[in-house]
């Protein structure tokens, strides 16, 4: 075990797929002599020289189209969107060639398309979204989002080893705040959900920096906490489990509401998951509002502690 | 301004030799990868309107050199995005006549199963990918692969189609920037063929394409893309450069589109003279005027080629259509499941290298 930060875990798995195997490289804006935007891959063009480390034209839909040939000739490119929100700009080469390649004709496409996502430091309305629903939505594209440092290591090594595209989405705002123990050499992280906390009175069902926020929220309170982990697939049964356990749930997203993961994890429960709930469904997300730049509206639109806290105290009391 | 002219063999000239590279027996091939081609878009058209094809049918009569040519100067381990006027390629590459037309049919047997429809396919063990409407995403594909081989040290090289509508939108610059700063093997073929559905060329750019590639910082050339021997020569020249490391190659094959966009458009748009004046150029009839001066036997070559489609059509309605119960699965791959080489008939590659 070695203690990390969630971005030196990012970078460990980079390191380690890198070594063990020739066909992964990374490929982005800025990531080869400047080590990225956000220094993830600092120190790599050293390592593993300019070709492994590719400096891109700035053109994302030239990173994920030309990541999509190379990997059906039999590469494994990792792919760094610079903030999530630019993944826009490449959104057909993802959506239309990537996810649909397969089913189409067969061709399996092994790219992994980091996305830094989320807000709460004021990057404004072009660099702090979470566009996951996008690619939930999308045939073919696998959606995951950890918010540990061991699960960042682990779920991107699966993601580069998965033999179709993996969107993964990981969050700023963790980068530096997360540290704890991360598991040395290279291991792959299931793509299902994991059990951020016991508990038994409410379900918290949550991923990304929202299982930060769920845990201080809910230091002194006897709540699940059921940290997603993978969106698509989406560990259902898990969910099923921790609702038909605790009978109460609280979807907790911090993605703009309308058909965010936490709508489909409610239209889950409302389907199959009925005869066990002794409460309402609650969800708790970002309105439907692009991010504000200054602090005090960001925080009136972003899901805050005392949020979560006063949400789960109104859901045991019901 | 993009322009119509060709060598001008039209008539009953024989057109002038072009490359140096073609043996008889290759000659005949491109004839025959023409004829294939026609023949197979003629009968699927037979079975539209039959009712027997699903959805719209689209063909590339009047353009078969465009495919024809490139896809001859291709080696086994060159990788092919093809675009949807560009049957020839699949033929060259290897893909039977019934798996073309179960393609057409909606069929089980055909090469996606179903999955995708008319000309949407490619057979990832000859080496080739299917193309998406939203165009020219394949340039990009194709500039990703020929980045693979060469960050792998590989001599191949990728090629990849796309029409004169394609280089008004984004992935036409990203891909063509990309592959000129990184100097990557790949080749462009630029399907100029007068109309994007039914836009004209004047109402799509100011400056005729190929000469952005110098922009770009490498070559583009402007064919006659009615010549099947003008079309392979330049892309067995485009080849040899981007295997001797001299980048990419933008060839602009100018055509024409000889029938609407798809099946349901009467081409209203175009004028009639315009056609009169390419239907003169058809590169079906200016290779048989090559061939007939060699002394080839082009009917028996048109008999070969007839009793094939026969058999591939009747082959193909035997396909039973997709058991729907099989709609939803193979979204994901269990298993990698890669590209594969590709037949290369070019006699040029007879020694097993890359000629």
């Amino acid at each position: 075990m070695a203690t990390m930060t969630y971005l030196q875990a990012i970078s460990d798995a980079m390191r380690q797929e890198m070594r063990e195997d020739e066909r992964v490289f990374v490929m982005g804006e800025d990531i080869g002599v400047f080590g990225g935007a956000f220094k993830v891959t600092d120190g790599f063009v050293e390592e593993f020289g300019e070709e492994r480390v590719m400096d891109t034209p700035l053109a994302e839909s030239g990173i994920i189209g030309t990541a999509v040939g190379a990997s059906v000739v039999g590469m494994r490119p990792i792919c760094e969107m610079q903030f999530a929100d630019f993944i826009s700009c490449g959104f057909d080469q993802l959506v239309n060639v990537a996810g649909k390649m397969y089913y189409r004709q067969g061709l399996s496409v092994n790219i992994t398309v980091r996305c830094p996502s989320g807000g709460g430091f004021s990057g404004g309305p072009f660099h702090s979204q979470n566009p996951e629903a996008w690619f939930m939505h999308s045939p073919g594209l696998k959606v995951v989002a950890p918010s540990t440092p061991e699960d960042a290591k682990g779920l991107l090594i699966a993601a580069v080893r998965d033999p179709n595209p993996v969107v993964y989405m990981e969050h700023k705002h963790l980068y530096r705040r997360v540290k704890a123990d991360v598991p040395e050499g290279t291991y792959e992280t299931p793509f299902s959900a994991r059990l951020a906390r016991e508990g038994s009175e409410m379900t918290i069902v949550t991923y990304g920096a929202m299982v930060h926020t769920a845990l201080e929220a809910t230091e002194d309170l006897d709540v699940e906490i059921l940290d997603l982990r993978s969106l698509v697939p989406l560990d259902e049964e898990a969910i099923l489990a921790s609702v038909a356990k605790t009978s109460k749930v609280l979807i907790l997203d911090e993605a703009n509401e309308t058909c965010a993961a936490g709508a489909q994890v409610a239209a889950l429960i409302a389907e199959r998951g009925w005869e066990d709930l002794d409460g309402p469904v609650v969800r708790l997300s970002t309105p439907d509002v692009p991010i504000p730049f200054s602090p005090p509206l960001e925080q009136a639109v972003l899901p805050q502690v005392d949020d979560v806290r006063e949400a789960c105290r109104e859901l045991i009391a019901y | 301004m993009a322009t119509e002219t060709t060598s001008e063999a039209a008539g009953d000239d024989v057109p002038a030799d072009v490359s140096e590279h073609l043996a008889r027996e290759d000659r005949i091939g491109l004839l025959r990868a023409m004829l294939m081609m026609r023949g197979i878009e003629e009968r699927a058209m037979t079975l539209y309107r039959q009712g027997k094809v699903p959805g719209s049918f689209y063909d590339g009569y009047g353009q078969e050199a465009v495919s024809a040519g490139p896809a001859w100067a291709m080696a086994a381990e060159d990788r092919l995005c093809i675009l949807h006027r560009d049957l020839a390629a699949h033929v060259v590459r290897g893909v039977p006549a019934a798996r073309i037309f179960g393609q057409y049919m909606g069929r089980e047997g055909g090469v996606t199963g179903g999955r995708d429809g008319n000309v949407h396919f490619g057979d990832r063990t000859l080496g080739c990918v299917g193309m998406v409407s939203m165009l020219p995403d394949m340039m990009l594909v194709a500039t990703g692969m020929a980045m693979a081989f060469k960050m792998r040290g590989e001599r191949r090289c990728a090629i990849t189609w796309f029409g004169d509508g394609s280089t008004s939108r984004g992935d036409f610059h990203e891909a063509m920037n990309w592959a000129g700063v990184q100097r990557l093997p790949v080749i462009f073929v630029l399907e100029n063929n007068q109309y994007a559905y039914s836009t004209p060329l004047d109402k799509q750019f100011a400056v005729d394409p190929v000469h952005r590639a110098a922009a770009y910082g490498f070559e583009g050339v402007s064919v006659d893309g009615n010549d099947v021997e003008a079309m392979f020569e330049a892309t067995r020249e485009a080849r040899e450069r981007a295997l001797d490391g001299g980048g990419p190659t933008l060839i602009e094959a100018v055509t024409m589109r000889m029938h609407g966009h798809a099946a349901h458009d009467d081409m209203k748009y175009v004028p009639k003279e315009q056609i009169e004046q390419w239907r003169r150029k058809d590169p079906i009839d200016r290779q048989v005027r090559r061939l007939e001066a060699l002394g080839v036997d082009v009917e028996a070559v048109r008999a070969e080629v007839k009793q094939t489609i026969d058999a591939g059509v009747e082959e193909a309605l035997n396909y039973p259509m997709p058991d729907p119960a099989t709609a939803t699965d193979r979204v994901f791959a269990e298993q990698p499941a890669l590209l594969e080489d590709g037949e290369a008939p070019w006699s040029g590659f007879c020694d097993g290298g890359s000629a």
